[in-house]
């Protein structure tokens, strides 16, 4: 039985991959398309948008791709911003408007369309948007400064990032409950369809992840480790498509997720655990006061490191192929030198792809790394009594 | 820095898609998913002992089966022997009574002919004395026809009797 079993599992793994190939090959294409398409654009755009730009901020728009604001370029494009933004065929922008919420003493609860922002001067009503940034403008449309920094409203904006994780919110919605009516439909039988392809991951975690780190108490924890794994790794394979945004490589998103954990695994600790933190049993006294405050450091250390690790792993997976992808467009000097930008790209974009399957492989590894360590975090935090 | 500061709205944000998400799948998907993948495990668990069960319920009778077989065997044996040996003690009986009988038979007949020899000698005897007498009645009468053969003979006798 044992044997069947794996080789079941063994069967999965291998469609599992085979579509993984599929979507990867597919999905890039498309952001190669798509990332040529873009900058090529985007450097047409700003040099037409020269002049009557007089004041714009973005050195790289200006003076077009240079090695100087390659990493502005490439920050800008991982970091999240109002509008979700496409692609651009000459000077249409092709994106999509998205909701701007903000609250400031001075001016209340406003809320509006990211589109409202004027094309050039980036302002609408009092509120300027600057490099991702809200700030406060005075009556007179002067900046507001306040000890000599611009201020900002409270900013609880539908930013790209929002979006794309409500995005994956609808996605994981409409599979996991597709999967769920396979089960009610069929009760007791082989599963069909999504429901095949989703079953062995939810084993995987309920088996690997949960069973072996929880014991005993590892129902209670298996739907919560469950939406952790698949909205990490949704978010992850998301934030892989083209023009897609950058989720779970944004700090704030990942550091929301290990507070989680923080409270799941310290709201769970019992007294064992506490135990160990507080007055750790069978070490001579004095040595007790140098552990203590190592084990309430160990306490944020674990959950910080869970939320660097996923926002560092997806960031620089992100920067590496838009790094490796800018090479063509440096080399090729803006179009001056097209020969060295097209030589180039035999070397580049073989190289992309190689690193864009690595991508995928830590989309999965990634999702299972966090949900893993929250796991052990909370199985560590609730020992058997005797120990 | 940029990259490492995070920002207020997407945490909100964050937070409340995430829980959001969490509760709606717990309810929605993992809590049927997961009770219908136990179910099924159980299921399967159950038919595997099940038929376990029913595979040494089927030795087990199998196993019944080859005792029985050997039992009726053994006893086939037992009784074969015994009609051997109860065919044997009675053909031997049979003998020893047949044998018995042939003696007492050839007995009685010896005893018989013993009787009847017994009987034909005495016959003969008796007949055999008065021949005797009829003999030497007639010599003796013949012999002493005349005086001087009778004298002689007594002139005989009396010379072998010494007094």
């Amino acid at each position: 039985m044992r044997h069947v079993k794996s080789g079941v599992r063994g069967f999965w793994r291998v469609k599992n991959f085979a579509f993984l190939l599929a979507f990867m090959t597919f999905s890039w294409s498309f952001a190669n398309a798509n990332g040529h398409e873009a900058e090529h654009d985007s450097t047409q755009n700003e040099v037409a948008g020269h002049e009557n730009q007089n004041h714009h901020a973005d050195a790289h728009e200006e003076e077009g791709f240079t090695a100087a604001n390659m990493s502005s370029t490439i920050l800008h494009h991982i970091s999240d911003a109002h509008e979700w933004h496409f692609f651009s065929v000459g000077g249409t922008h092709f994106s999509l408007p998205l909701p701007v919420i903000v609250y400031s003493e001075q001016y209340g609860l406003d809320m509006f369309l990211s589109s409202s922002f004027d094309h050039h001067t980036h302002i609408y009503k009092n509120y300027k948007e600057e490099h991702g940034h809200i700030v406060l403008l005075n009556e007179d449309g002067s900046e507001m400064m306040r000890d000599g920094n611009p201020v900002h409203p409270t900013d609880l904006s539908v930013t790209k990032n929002v979006a794309s994780m409500l995005l994956a919110f609808i996605i994981l919605l409409l599979i996991f409950t597709s999967v769920a009516k396979g089960y009610r439909k069929r009760p007791g039988q082989a599963p069909k369809g999504i429901q095949s392809f989703m079953e062995p991951l939810i084993l995987f975690v309920r088996d690997e992840i949960a069973k072996p780190n929880l014991g005993h108490n590892y129902a209670r924890f298996t739907p919560y480790l469950l939406t952790l794994f698949f909205f990490i790794w949704v978010n992850n394979m998301l934030g892989l498509l083209p023009g897609a945004a950058n989720v779970t490589g944004n700090i704030a998103v990942t550091m929301m997720l290990a507070l989680l954990s923080l409270i799941i695994t310290n709201v769970n600790g019992n007294k064992s655990y506490w135990m160990h933190i507080l007055w750790p049993p069978g070490i001579p006294t004095p040595v007790k006061f140098i552990l203590i405050p190592v084990e309430i450091i160990s306490i944020f250390t674990k959950p910080f490191a869970l939320m660097i690790r996923l926002f560092a792993n997806i960031t620089a997976g992100h920067i590496i192929i838009m790094s490796i992808l800018s090479l063509i467009f440096l080399f090729s000097e803006n179009g001056m030198n097209m020969g060295a930008g097209f030589g180039v790209s035999f070397a580049s974009v073989p190289f992309a792809i190689f690193l864009y399957t690595l991508e995928l492989l830590v989309a999965a590894i990634q999702a299972f790394i966090f949900t893993m360590l929250t796991a052990l975090f909370i199985g560590q935090a609730m020992p058997a009594e005797h120990h | 820095m940029e990259l490492l500061t995070p920002a207020l709205g997407l945490f909100f944000w964050t937070l409340v898609v995430f829980l959001v998400i969490v509760f709606l799948l717990k309810k929605l998907a993992w809590k049927p998913i997961l009770k219908a993948i136990k179910d099924r495990e159980d299921s399967i668990e159950e038919a595997l002992n099940a038929a376990e069960k029913a595979r040494t319920e089927m030795n087990q009778l199998q196993s019944g089966i080859a005792e029985a077989k050997k039992e009726a065997a053994s006893e086939r044996e037992r009784i074969m022997k015994e009609a051997n040996e109860m065919k044997s003690s009675i053909l031997d009986q049979a003998k020893k009574d047949a044998q018995a009988e042939a003696q007492r038979i050839v007995a009685d007949a010896r005893e018989a002919i013993q009787k009847e020899k017994a009987a034909a000698m005495t016959d003969i005897k008796s007949q055999v004395a008065s021949l005797s007498l009829e003999i030497a009645e007639k010599v003796l009468t013949k012999k002493f026809e005349d005086k001087s053969a009778q004298e002689a003979l007594v002139q005989e006798y009396l010379e072998t009797v010494s007094l």
